[in-house]
């Protein structure tokens, strides 16, 4: 289907059934319920899910494939986020040349920082692109925003303001960002029983945009681009001496996924029209490689599980306080319900960077590969406990689910 | 001439701390072969070290004076810290007073126990991972350490005095024949310069001199040899993972009264520090030192009046602008061997 | 006039001469081995010859053609192809890709940008890497990854990676380094099955003076960095000059 391989495709089309229903089974309590809180169905939620998952798959082309950690992918997120919003304030709030616009400009800034970067590789080349976001941001917070040439409106962040000349802006059209008159922020909500359902507009138009980025993911992956990209990783020295220059394989993949951040950058922009140079910092760049390692470097689906789930976590496990632990272990004796709640809540709530850091780290050590091979070896083990109820006999397939080439059987 | 003078001090105070962070760093770096992100949250830890012991030599007995009332004619409360009433007013009075300075004696075992801690829990296991994998750990690493430190003391940056005695400034001016109020240094970032140096030197006579220090330049040189020679050469690592957590938390303590310690203090210092290390050349010591002081001494230049009015926002990316120039020119940095870290 | 010419080449490290004024003809389509004791400039010749190394005098030329200057990557587009002591091979990828890798790299030049196509849809690629896999025996491998090979089979799968470019020249440095006797005997069968079915020039650096003799036409012995002789291996055999080159060596 669509030129992929079965395997390949069922995975699209689940992540594309995922992303389609989000709005049913991200909301699975009822809205007045206390687990109501777990529901992650809401429109500025559920677009952060898939704006960073096209941020996060934008960066594993180029961590998962070809090694090369950059530490600086923030930089081109937020430069797509200043372009987007640029172009609503000159051509009107119609998302397409804003979205356009982010692409292309995170293209070409890629590319210059790509040239100078690459010449290092390493923890140098780490530093390289740390150093670069970090003055990009600097440079956006002050510099850009003096008043001779104001481009990024600094500390305030770059915003529409009633006096830009949005020359396309008609009588009619949304005063938000819209597309061909299609506010973002239109939703719909459908209630059935207790439950409620939100369809967003913003939601869907990014759920499309991170389908086709997803897709052309997969084509990379399974390509002889993506095969050289590989084998960067894997030997440059045989890579050399085979003839191939890696240079450009890098440097194209560098600038492939900074055109996914821009991307990213510009739906930010496009759900929610303000850009603020904050989104550049290097916290930021950490993020992505979290959520990335996280989920799985290398693997297809794993980047777009570690952004849902630290966009969860972010949101989610952030607004649990005392007062709801207590809720929930309100059935326990005083004296332990308030020593659980004691050892929990340093973890929750305002806490949740000290749980992320830790599962971080337990990631790292433990699962090199992120939860995509936590989950296979859990599939494995699982197949090999029900051969082995079954009296032996048949060797257990050792297949990988994501497609990733499997470790060869003992 | 004096404003070029008032520059370069301005600058050895945070070069000092560059150089002392980027010491550890490179050291670890040498040593072990380990790229440690959570190095600049052991200087946040050295920092809260000491505002742990001012916190703890000021806890007070709360007691009511009725003599006194407040405006609302309510008693006044009296708070009256232990130390003053164990020792007496003039004794704890001036140990509260210097408790920062105290706080290097506390924070010397706290840091080589935090970095014991670190290389035998953690580090020792990813001397074969990838550097990327390192950087990683490392980095979740300083996330927990930098949230504990949060939950704790809250995200507040906390104002901890030095000694009354070294509050104000001196007029350099004045003693090299300027006029008066040209060149002003606060007492303490002279105390903070001169403690640097103190520590930069005792690091390198303590590597120069010593057998121990023989043993780890040797290691750094070239680790298998020495490991074959039957020297027992991780021990020795694991202490000098502990000196570089010294070093480091103690330029965090000493780091206190100039700008109030806040629990992101380590990554905001660790990014400029690994510039810092990159410029001088991975793995080498004087490099270190030597491009800590001089880019904290550019920085200070860059932010100049006439400086930021040229080039606007140069203050900001100077470090950075330095940084890829020489990454780029000269790829082994001002001073790093031929070798380490190489493609 | 060979098919490699080595004219004049010196280079030093430091005070250390690596090589010194070396001249080295290789004939085309024969098996040409670069033999000497340890430390006579072997390696450092090797790595002149790909583009690792630019040596300080002399020049080398393939086909007519200058190398030096040129990036390893351009030397082997030339149709310089070389097998490395350790092998070095994709270890992360599986034995298929190893192979189709330099079948892309032959195909496409030095870079090419087809990052939406299907790898497997090149049918071209996939028939010649397979018979390529075939003919080095290791079609039954193709989905192991390369790195769960055994020290024999990454041997071969490099220079089955070397062969499948179909290069001019392949210099092999110490191919059985490290071989037992059996995988020895293997490796030389299968270089002379190589020679024998393909237009191939090899110059091989041994030490195993067995595969030297099994495999040569012409030897060139070199000693501290200059070549001491060159000629057929009976005259290499007896020939005084080696004979004290090596001894010189023993008892040193």
């Amino acid at each position: 289907m669509l030129g992929l391989k079965h395997k390949d495709a069922t995975l699209f089309l689940i992540v594309a059934a995922l992303a389609v229903f989000a709005p049913f089974f991200m909301n699975p309590f009822p809205t007045d319920s206390g687990l109501a809180q777990f529901n992650a169905g809401y429109p500025d939620l559920m677009q952060k899910f898939v704006i960073f998952g096209v941020f996060a798959i934008g960066f594993n082309i180029l961590f998962g494939l070809t090694g090369y950690l950059s530490f600086g992918h923030a930089a081109f997120l937020g430069v797509g986020s200043y372009s987007c919003v640029w172009m609503f304030k000159l051509l009107g709030y119609n998302v397409i040349p804003g979205i356009l616009l982010s692409v292309a400009v995170s293209a070409v800034f890629a590319l210059l920082i790509g040239i100078i970067s690459l010449r290092r590789s390493g923890i140098y080349f780490s530093i390289l692109t740390l150093a670069f976001a970090q003055m990009s941001f600097a440079l956006a917070y002050s510099v850009l925003s003096n008043p001779a040439f104001n481009l990024t409106n600094g500390e305030t962040g770059l915003q529409v303001y009633s006096s830009d000349p949005q020359i396309f802006h008609r009588e009619g059209l949304p005063d938000l960002p819209h597309l061909f008159g299609l506010s973002m922020r239109a939703t719909s909500t459908l209630d059935v029983g207790p439950w409620s359902f939100q369809f967003n507009a913003g939601y869907y138009l990014c759920a499309i945009i991170m389908l086709a980025s997803f897709y052309l993911a997969i084509r990379i992956f399974r390509s002889p681009f993506g095969m050289m990209l590989r084998a960067v990783k894997s030997n440059q020295q045989r890579m050399n001496y085979t003839g191939l220059n890696s240079k450009p394989y890098t440097l194209a993949a560098f600038v492939i996924s900074g055109m996914y951040a821009g991307l990213a950058g510009g739906l930010l922009s496009a759900v929610d029209p303000l850009a603020g140079a904050e989104r550049m910092q290097w916290t930021a760049s950490g993020e992505v490689v979290l959520m990335t390692i996280l989920g799985g470097a290398g693997t297809l689906i794993g980047p777009i599980l570690g952004a849902g789930l630290i966009k969860y976590f972010e949101n989610i496990f952030s607004k649990i306080n005392d007062a709801v632990l207590h809720q929930w272990f309100a059935l326990l004796p005083d004296g332990l319900e308030n020593a659980v709640v004691a050892v929990i809540h340093p973890f929750v709530g305002k806490g949740w960077h000290l749980t992320l850091g830790l599962l971080f780290m337990i990631v790292v050590i433990f699962l090199p590969g992120g939860l995509v091979e936590g989950g296979q070896r859990l599939g494995r083990a699982l197949m090999a406990a029900r051969a082995r109820l079954r009296g032996g006999g048949r060797e257990a397939k050792s297949g990988a689910a994501d497609g990733q080439p499997g470790t060869p059987a003992e | 001439m004096d404003s070029i003078i008032l520059q370069v001090l301005n600058g050895l105070d945070k070069g000092a701390a560059y150089a002392l962070i980027a010491l550890g760093l490179t050291l670890i770096f040498g040593t072990l072969g380990v790229v440690n992100f959570a190095h600049g949250a052991l200087f946040m830890i050295g920092a809260f070290c000491a505002v742990f012991l001012q916190r703890v030599l000021s806890y007070s007995r709360i007691s009511i004076d009725e003599s006194q009332k407040d405006f609302l004619g309510n008693p006044l409360k009296v708070e009256t810290p232990f130390v003053e009433i164990w020792f007496g007013p003039d004794v704890g009075g001036s140990i509260v007073d210097w408790s920062v300075p105290l706080a290097i004696l506390f924070a010397i075992p706290v840091m080589i126990a935090v970095g014991f801690a670190m290389e035998r829990g953690l580090i020792k296991h990813f001397y074969k991972r990838p550097h990327a994998d390192q950087i990683l750990v490392t980095f979740g690493l300083a996330i927990v350490l930098q949230e504990i430190i949060k939950y704790f003391y809250g995200a507040n940056p906390i104002p901890t005095p030095s000694p009354e005695a070294f509050i104000g400034s001196y007029d350099f001016g004045v003693m090299l024949g300027f006029d008066a109020n040209r060149i002003i240094y606060p007492y303490w970032r002279m105390i903070y310069f001169a403690f640097a140096m103190v520590l930069i030197f005792g690091v390198f006579a303590f590597l120069q001199f010593t057998t121990f220090g023989m043993v780890v330049r040797a290691g750094m040189a070239d680790r298998e040899t020495v490991g074959l020679l039957g020297i027992d050469i991780d021990r020795r690592f694991t202490i000098m993972f502990g000196v570089a957590a010294a070093v480091a938390g103690l330029a965090g303590v000493m780091y206190t009264p100039i700008v109030p310690p806040n629990y992101h203090m380590g990554m905001d210092f660790l990014v400029l520090s690994f510039v810092v290390v990159v410029v001088g050349g991975m793995g080498s010591l004087p490099g270190a030192v030597l491009a800590g002081f001089l880019l904290g001494i550019l920085e200070s230049f860059a932010s100049t009046t006439w400086a930021t009015t040229t080039l606007p926002g140069i203050n900001q990316i100077i470090i950075y602008l330095v940084a890829i120039i020489v990454l780029l020119t000269r790829p082994r940095g001002l001073m790093g061997r031929r070798g380490v870290m190489e493609e | 006039m060979g098919i490699l010419e080595v004219k004049g080449v010196g280079k030093r490290f430091g005070g250390l001469k690596a090589l010194d004024n070396v001249n080295l003809s290789v004939r085309e389509n024969t098996v040409h081995a670069i033999i000497g004791p340890n430390g006579a400039g072997k390696s450092t010749l090797l790595n002149c010859l790909v583009g690792k190394l630019i040596p300080d005098t002399g020049s080398v030329t393939f086909q007519g053609e200058s190398v030096l200057g040129r990036k390893p990557h351009e030397i082997n587009q030339m149709g310089i192809s070389r097998v490395f002591q350790t092998p070095e091979i994709f270890g992360d990828l599986t034995v298929m890709e190893n192979v189709m890798i330099p079948c892309y790299a032959k195909r496409d030049g030095s870079f090419r940008l087809h990052a939406v196509e299907d790898v497997w849809s090149e049918s071209d690629i996939v028939e010649k890497a397979e018979a390529l896999l075939r003919d080095v025996g290791m079609l039954e491998k193709r989905d192991s990854h390369a790195a769960s090979l055994s020290r024999g089979d990454k041997r071969r799968l490099e220079m089955a990676m070397c062969l499948v470019q179909e290069p001019k020249l392949l210099l092999l440095d110490e191919p059985t380094a490290g071989m037992a006797r059996a995988d020895t005997n293997n490796t030389i069968e299968l270089l002379k099955t190589i020679n024998a079915k393909r237009d191939i020039t090899m110059a091989i650096i041994e030490h195993d003076m067995h595969v030297v003799f099994s495999l040569a036409e012409r030897i060139t012995v070199l000693a501290q960095g200059t070549p001491l002789v060159e000629d057929t291996p009976e005259k290499i055999k007896g020939h005084p000059k080696v004979q004290e080159a090596y001894l010189g060596q023993a008892h040193a």
